[in-house]
Order: structure tokens, then C-alpha cells, then sequence
């Protein structure tokens, strides 16, 4: 068995009779290119230009901009509709996720379940808003439901469509990961169904769905599709605002603006992503 | 951190899952809230697909029924025609998925044998695309994106981003599949039968990572199906984006509906198929 | 326990079951997976239902009662206890659902702990303690309640060799202290002949045999206890009388009823004795030695006899006298013996 160092698959052939010597971690450097490109620059512009004035030197003015009246409300408005949609999500997802890791592992409510949250987590966009659009708009089926125009209910109820297959996807795991003899031994130990919730199931939970919370949060956030399809009949929100931005011909003063609006968003979603990772953490441990 | 549930993967205590020692009484009591749950979460479910169902028949007068919608996924000539769109989003999604394989993959593998010390850097790098929302992402990208346009290349260019926006589904999957066999283990029993690596990656570990590899493949896959925002945003034309401006008031705007609910049906029997076909059956110890 | 029957779809894994364990007595079910073993106790928890039969405790019938009412402490085989309570929280919980304060609980939870020599690992939770600490503080649990009935389902079966065996003794001790009433379960022999007060062993939902350890060793009432309990050499002979003939050695029988006839006789190890043997003879009972296994202070060794081969257990010190390749002749201690009717050859003996 040859003792050189060898390399990633295929990427860099040996040379016969000289004995190339390469640090095992090159191994990864064709997904830190990747990664570099595509991730870490568009990142690092956003927040070099979400610095710099319209004349190109750095500038912490345009700090001032995200705490200014009219992107302010911008913020507001989501983080409105986020946390209505979360928590809407996260209790609804919840409550499916155990119905499903309650029943047969192998059977078919599981599988159909779990493709179905597969599906609409991912095309929670444009297909969705369409779809409501026949439910709900002037010749859908349901036209007199015109309540869910109304931001930020009406739009929280759409966006748990969503909403609550992420949760499922994203909770199931955790619920699977209450072992059974817990339950068991806290039967044998006299407690009753509310009790082992109350003592055992849910303190053991709460970390998972709170992270799974965090994450729907997040997520919603983000959500720029379902609202640009939905057309202009909500008021503003972060993400559409940036898009308007980007694409339009307004002058210089509003260069950087998009960048700051991208820059507090994902200032935003950092905070949340890194409450969401601590708790995963504690969740892993005891649900692993 | 937890991984994501993916489909077809059986929950890890499967082998001893007995219906959680109740008693008879409790179990039924069990089944009858989740018949209602099933029930209620399947008329959620249902009802907007229903109804996009019901205006993809719909005549060109109200109350008729025509199946014109469907036919016309093949012959609507945009512009640009509806199955360019669905052409191009299609290899989009084909591109996205083997990318997104090609590139973790072999990295997972080799950084779980060799490089240990690189896997938390890793994840946090994994995981950076869900802290990122795709409409701040593209703020980024688009600088980037001009660059390329030089080369007037298609809407496929668009797969780079898509790799990324699949990294942190795929990611988990993946890590879950690995978590489930011993990648050391084998390898080192590969190596000293006289494998080559890439031996030990494609013909030793990955078949053992079946079920976890089908599942990333589909979660980008259908994430390039779904995708909206960044195609849009870069005034690119994809499936989605084609949807959305197709104008609703022309009488041929039905196909709408029935190109989505084409599209969402075929990723849904996909993933319903691999969740089946994944699946090996291991006789319980008991 | 009378009449338990359970079944699994197709599959019994209990028949009519009948068995009753005496107060403060230790009681272990042994037998290879899905004998039912592990059924009986969970029936017995109230973790699963029964489809017939009756389960009383002193003088309540508790067939209908749910395993929280049933006043029973159980201990698992592993990853029972409760990841985000300490070892304290854990022990104390029982007492916590019975409303007891939270100072007497504490007492009781470290005087428990105490007694499973786990004092200083109060405040320690699950994750930074040892599979065996685990299993400690498991039992300490399942005690603090000073339950009626302690159930043990193969505590012992995740833990380290060593651990395992520190581990069996400490329970049968604290059993004996307590003297508290137990059933434990195990597949492995040696644990089960060690601590019972009696052993039930058991196969493809029924007691084989129920009987204290010496007897079920020396006096097997199956031949399916014969093989698996114990080594057991399988030597084809003929029974008359109350006798069966082995290679020309008249061996009594346990059961003197045996239909005479062709029958195979279930010899131990010990009861064969080597000596060397340079006669150059070669009668039924003499042979050359294959093999010899190193046990520590006895060694088991394998003779070829010609037309089968036996395997004799000897000290060490004897068996080194006897390499593999010297003619040995073999004498069979007069053991009552068990004779199995079917001819077929056995599947290899458990150690």
C-alpha cells in the first residue's frame, strides 16, 4: 500500500516516481472555490458596499438609512408578519409532526406526509400565491374570504402553508428522537400521560422546537416570492422593497440602499440563525 | 445540529418500535387524534391545490370544462415558449442536484477521514446559505452575475447560485446518511484490500449512503424547481418566473395552474417514490 | 402469572405461561432472543396488554391495571434515563410524581444513590456517566419508589465485560438487602446461574424449566436446558432399563421412564476424564486429541474418537500433559444423565 499522501478524487494525478507530498485538507479546496465565489463574495460586496457613500468611500452613514422612518416600517411590517407565520407554523407543524412520528415508521401516512412537506417547503413561492389567488381572489372559489388581503393576518394564514411542512421537516427529527423507554420509564415510575409531557416529553422537546421556530422566523423573512406573486396589495416588506430596488433606475443616493436593506436583513437573520444553532446543539445532544 | 427529515429515511431507533407500550385503550384513543389531524391538515392542504385544479379545467367561458390547459403546456409560445422554461428549469434542477453531489460528496467524505479538524469550519460554511436570505443573497450575486453575462451564456448559469442555496438541505441529508455508517471503518478495510480513494468513495461508501444521496439529489433538485427570487431578481427566465408574468387576463392564462400543479405533483411522486425505493428491509431483532 | 398468552400478529410469543415468584425471591428468565423472556416482563410492567391470562402481585389482580398504577420498578437494558435531569433529579423523580416535598425527596434520592455507591455523581447527568453508572442509577430510581416488584429487562447486556460482572453482584446484594421481590431477564447463562434464587428457562413462549441454578445445570429437564445451559456433549447410545449404554459405560438416567431404544445421551464436559493411553489399544473409549482450549484455570480439550468427538474438561494443569496428537483414554463419570429422543445433530451448544 503506497504511504504517499494522496489526494481528492481524481484531481490531482501522482506523479510517477516523485513523491508528491500535499496536505490532506487540499482535498476540499474545489468546494472552498466554489463556496468562495458564490457565498463569501456576494456577502463580503454587501457589506463593504452597504458602507461606502454613493461616491465610493467608506461611509458609516448609511447606517443612519436603516434606522431612518421609511426603511424602519419596512421592518417592522415583516417582523410582524414573521412572527404571526412562526408561530402559527411552528405550533400547527408541531402538532402534524407528532401525529406522523406517533404512527407506523414504515407506513404510508409517514411516507406521504413527509413528501408532501418535501414539496410545498420548497415551492412555497409564486406556485403558492397562485394558488391562493384562485382560492380566495375574484373568481375563486372561496371570493368572499377577501379578509385574507388583509397584512398582516391574512397574508400570516398563506405564509403557514408553507410554514408548516418546514416545521415538519425540520421537528420530525426530534420527536423521533424521544426514546421510548422514557416514556416507558416514567410509566413504570407512576406518571401519567400529562406528566411525562409536562415533565419528561416537553422540557426535552422545547430546545428543538424552539430552534425549529427560529429557523420558520427566519424563513419568512426571507420570503420575497410569495409576496411579489401576491402583487401589490400588501404593504411593504424588506424584500420586496430590495428587489425594487435593485431593478430600478433611481439615482445615486439609493446605490448603497439596497445594499444596507440586504445588510439588515442578513444582520436579521444572523442574530436568529445563531439562537437557533445554540439550541440545536443542546436538542442534538439529548435527542441524538 | 438536528438533521432534516428526509424522505424515506426511517426514524434511527426503528428496530425494537413497538407501539410505545400502551395499552389497547390508549392507542386507539392515539389513532383517533391522528385521524383528525390527518384529516384536518389534508383539506388545508388540499384546498388551494383543488382549486388550482378546478381553474386549470376551467372553459373559456365560466362554468365550462376544458382540458386546454393542459394541452397547452405544450404549445404556449410565450414568449418565450412555456416548455423552454420548463426545459431550461428542468436541467437547472438536473445540473443543481449533481453539482451539488459532485462537489459535497466526495468533500464530506474526505474531510470525515482525513481532515477532521476542518468539519466544524465546514458546517458553519454549510449552513451560512440558510442565515442568508436568497433576496439578500442576489444584492451579492448580481455584481458577480454581471461578470459572467459577458459570456452570454443561458439562464443555466443561474445553477451556481442554486448549488449554494441547496447546500445547507443537502448538507444535512448527507451528514445524516454518513452519521448511519461507519465511513472510517470501511474505507480503512477498503485501502488495505488495495482501493484506490476514488474507489473507496464511489464504489465502498457512497452505495452505503444510498438513501441520503437520493435525498439531496431531490431536495436541490426541487429547489431549482421551486426557485423564484433570484431567477427574477436577475431578470433571468426560469419555470417560476416564466409563471408569474405570463398575463393573467389573456383566456390562455390556465396553464398557469396547470404547469404548477404538473410541476408540484411530479416532485411529490418523486419524492414518494424515492422514499420507497430507498428503503431496505432489515428483519428486527427480537 | 397464570394463562399468559400474547401474540404478534402471526407470531406467539407467549403460551399459556404460568409462573409465580415468591416474595423477596430473585427469579431470572433465560433463554436465547424471542423465547418471550422480554414479553413476560413487559407483560408483567403493564407495558403491553396481555390477550389472555392473569397477573396478580400478593393478593391484586393487576391485569387491568395501566403500568403506572402497578407500583413496579423497572430497570431497562439502556438509555433510560432521563437526559436532562441530573443523576439526582432522575432518582428523585418517582417521588417528585407522588407529590413528595422537596426535601425528603432529595434525602431519599441520595441515600438511594448511596446505596448504588453513587453519592458523588449527584449532581452528574446522564451523558457524563458511565454506561455501568448508568445502570446504577437506574436501579437507584426504580428502588426509590420502594415499589412491590423490581423488573429487570437484560440490565447488564450494553455494559463492558468487567463492568458486567462488578455490576451483577452489586444487584443480587442490594436485592438481598432489600429484600425486594425480582424478576430478571437475561440471555446470558452465567449471570442467570450466579444471582437467581431460581432460574426459568424458557423458549419459544414457554418455561422449560423452573428450578433453582444447580439443579437446572445438573438435572435438565429438557434437552433443549441440556444444551443450553452449559457445554454438552452429544453421545449416540441405547437405553434399557434405567440405564442408557455410551460407548459401552453403563450411565444412569435422570428419568428413569425413558422408552428404551436408540436415544442420544447429553454427557457433560466434567464428567469426562484423559488419561494418557500408550497401550497402542483403540477401543470405544479411546482417541487422540485434537485441540485444547485455554480457559484459565481449566482448559476444555477435543478428542477425536474415531466416529465422533468429545469434548473434556480438565485442569490446566492436566491438560498440559495432553497435546494435541497423544492417544488419550476417556473414562465417563456415572452422572445421571439425560437422553434425547431426536437423533438429529444439535445446533452448537452456548457457552
Amino acid at each position: 500500500m503506497a504511504a504517499t499522501a494522496t489526494t481528492e478524487t481524481g484531481a490531482r494525478p501522482i506523479r510517477a516516481g516523485r513523491r508528491l507530498r500535499l496536505p490532506a485538507w487540499i482535498g476540499t479546496t474545489p468546494f472552498l472555490a466554489y463556496v468562495g465565489i458564490f457565498l463569501l463574495l456576494p456577502t463580503g460586496i454587501i457589506v463593504v458596499n452597504a458602507f461606502r457613500n454613493p461616491s465610493g468611500a467608506l461611509n458609516l452613514g448609511s447606517l443612519k438609512l436603516l434606522f431612518e422612518s421609511a426603511e424602519r416600517s419596512y421592518f417592522i411590517d415583516s417582523f410582524e408578519l414573521c412572527l404571526i407565520s412562526s408561530a402559527f407554523g411552528a405550533v400547527l407543524g408541531a402538532i402534524l409532526a407528532y401525529a406522523i412520528a406517533s404512527g407506523d415508521p414504515d407506513g404510508a401516512a409517514r411516507r406521504l406526509y413527509i413528501a408532501v412537506s418535501g414539496v410545498l417547503a420548497q415551492f412555497g413561492g409564486v406556485t403558492l400565491a397562485f394558488a391562493f389567488v384562485v382560492l380566495i381572489g375574484p373568481v375563486g372559489l372561496l371570493t368572499h374570504a377577501s379578509w385574507f388581503y388583509s397584512f398582516p393576518w391574512g397574508i400570516a394564514v398563506i405564509y403557514t402553508y408553507f410554514q408548516v411542512p418546514l416545521m415538519v421537516l425540520v421537528f420530525l427529527p426530534a420527536i423521533d428522537g424521544l426514546k421510548a423507554q422514557w416514556r416507558e420509564a416514567s410509566e413504570s415510575l407512576g406518571a401519567s400521560a400529562w406528566q411525562y409531557w409536562r415533565y419528561v416529553g416537553g422540557p426535552l422537546l422545547t430546545p428543538a422546537f424552539c430552534g425549529a421556530a427560529l429557523l420558520l422566523f427566519a424563513n419568512a423573512l426571507s420570503a420575497f416570492a410569495t409576496i411579489v406573486a401576491w402583487e401589490n396589495q400588501i404593504a411593504y416588506s424588506v424584500p420586496q422593497q430590495i428587489y425594487l430596488t435593485i431593478n430600478s433606475e433611481v439615482g445615486l443616493s439609493n446605490v448603497n440602499q439596497a445594499d444596507v436593506l440586504a445588510l439588515g436583513m442578513i444582520i436579521m437573520v444572523a442574530i436568529i440563525m445563531t439562537g437557533y444553532a445554540l439550541l440545536q446543539r443542546r436538542a442534538a445532544r439529548w435527542l441524538r | 445540529m438536528a438533521a432534516v427529515t428526509s424522505v424515506g429515511e426511517a426514524p434511527l431507533a426503528a428496530p425494537v418500535r413497538r407501539p410505545r407500550g400502551m395499552q389497547a385503550g390508549r392507542r386507539r384513543r392515539l389513532n383517533a387524534f391522528r385521524y383528525v389531524v390527518f384529516v384536518f391538515f389534508t383539506l388545508f392542504f388540499l384546498l388551494p391545490l383543488l382549486a388550482m385544479l378546478r381553474f386549470s379545467l376551467e372553459g373559456s367561458t365560466l362554468g365550462t370544462w376544458s382540458a386546454s390547459a393542459w394541452t397547452q403546456i405544450w404549445s404556449y409560445q410565450g414568449p418565450p415558449p412555456l416548455m423552454s422554461s420548463v426545459e431550461i428549469t428542468l436541467e437547472l434542477a438536473v445540473l443543481t442536484s449533481v453539482v451539488t453531489l459532485v462537489l459535497l460528496v466526495p468533500t464530506m467524505i474526505w474531510i470525515r477521514l482525513r481532515v477532521r479538524w476542518i468539519s466544524q469550519p465546514f458546517e458553519f460554511l454549510c449552513l451560512l446559505p440558510l442565515t442568508i436570505p436568497a433576496i439578500s443573497l442576489v444584492v451579492g450575486l448580481a455584481p458577480v452575475y454581471n461578470k459572467i453575462r459577458h459570456y452570454e451564456l443561458s439562464a443555466l448559469m443561474l445553477f451556481f447560485a442554486y448549488v449554494i442555496l441547496a447546500l445547507p438541505y443537502a448538507y444535512r441529508a448527507l451528514a445524516a446518511g454518513l452519521n448511519a455508517i461507519d465511513v472510517k471503518t470501511l474505507s480503512e478495510a477498503a485501502r488495505s484490500l488495495g482501493a484506490s480513494w476514488f474507489t473507496v468513495m464511489v464504489r465502498v461508501i457512497a452505495p452505503n449512503m444510498r438513501q441520503a444521496i437520493l435525498n439531496a439529489l431531490l431536495l436541490s433538485a426541487s429547489l431549482a424547481l421551486g426557485e423564484f427570487t433570484i431567477a427574477y431578481t436577475l431578470l433571468y427566465t426560469n419555470l417560476q418566473v416564466e409563471l408569474y408574468s405570463i398575463d393573467r387576463n389573456t383566456p390562455n392564462a390556465s396553464v398557469i395552474f396547470s404547469t404548477s400543479l404538473a410541476a408540484l405533483v411530479f416532485v411529490f411522486l418523486l419524492l414518494l417514490i424515492v422514499s420507497y425505493a430507498g428503503r431496505r428491509r432489515r428483519r428486527g431483532m427480537r | 402469572m397464570e394463562g399468559l398468552s400474547r401474540r404478534y400478529g402471526e407470531v406467539v410469543a407467549l403460551d399459556g405461561l404460568d409462573l409465580t415468584v415468591h416474595a423477596g425471591e430473585l427469579v431470572t428468565l433465560l433463554g436465547p432472543s424471542g423465547c418471550g423472556k422480554t414479553t413476560t416482563l413487559r407483560l408483567l410492567a403493564g407495558l403491553e396488554d396481555a390477550d389472555a391470562g392473569q397477573i396478580t402481585v400478593g393478593e391484586t389482580d393487576v391485569t387491568r391495571l395501566p403500568a403506572s398504577k402497578r407500583d413496579m420498578g423497572m430497570v431497562f437494558q439502556a438509555y433510560s434515563l432521563f437526559p436532562h435531569m441530573t443523576a439526582r433529579q432522575n432518582v428523585a423523580f418517582g417521588l417528585r410524581l407522588r407529590r413528595i416535598g422537596s426535601a425528603q425527596r432529595d434525602k431519599k434520592a441520595l441515600e438511594m444513590l448511596e446505596l448504588v455507591g453513587l453519592a458523588e455523581q449527584a449532581g452528574r447527568y446522564p451523558h457524563q456517566l458511565s454506561g455501568g453508572q448508568q445502570q446504577r442509577v437506574a436501579l437507584a430510581r426504580a428502588l426509590a419508589i420502594e415499589p412491590q416488584v423490581l423488573l429487570l429487562d437484560e440490565p447488564l447486556s450494553a455494559l463492558d465485560a468487567k463492568v458486567r460482572g462488578q455490576l451483577r453482584d452489586q444487584i443480587r446484594r442490594i436485592q438481598l438487602d432489600v429484600g425486594i421481590t425480582t424478576l430478571f431477564v437475561t440471555h446470558d447463562q452465567e449471570e442467570a446461574l450466579a444471582i437467581s434464587d431460581r432460574v426459568g428457562v424458557m423458549q419459544g413462549g414457554r418455561i422449560e424449566q423452573l428450578a433453582p441454578p444447580t439443579e437446572v445445570y445438573s438435572r435438565p429437564a429438557t434437552s433443549f436446558v441440556a444444551e443450553f445451559v452449559g457445554l454438552t456433549n452429544r453421545l449416540a447410545g441405547t437405553v434399557s432399563g434405567s440405564t442408557v449404554t455410551v460407548r459401552g459405560r453403563d450411565l444412569p438416567l435422570v428419568d428413569i421412564s425413558t422408552a428404551p431404544g436408540p436415544a442420544i445421551a447429553l454427557v457433560r464436559p466434567e464428567a469426562v476424564t484423559l488419561a494418557s493411553d500408550s497401550s497402542g489399544d483403540s477401543g470405544p473409549l479411546t482417541g487422540t486429541v485434537i485441540a485444547s482450549t485455554f480457559l484459565g484455570a481449566t482448559s476444555r480439550v477435543t478428542v477425536d474418537l474415531g466416529d465422533t468427538t468429545i469434548m473434556a474438561q480438565l485442569s490446566t494443569a492436566d491438560a498440559v500433559e495432553l497435546p494435541a496428537g497423544s492417544r488419550v483414554s476417556l473414562t465417563i463419570r456415572p452422572d445421571p444423565v439425560l437422553v434425547s429422543a431426536d437423533a438429529a445433530p444439535a445446533a452448537e451448544a452456548e457457552a
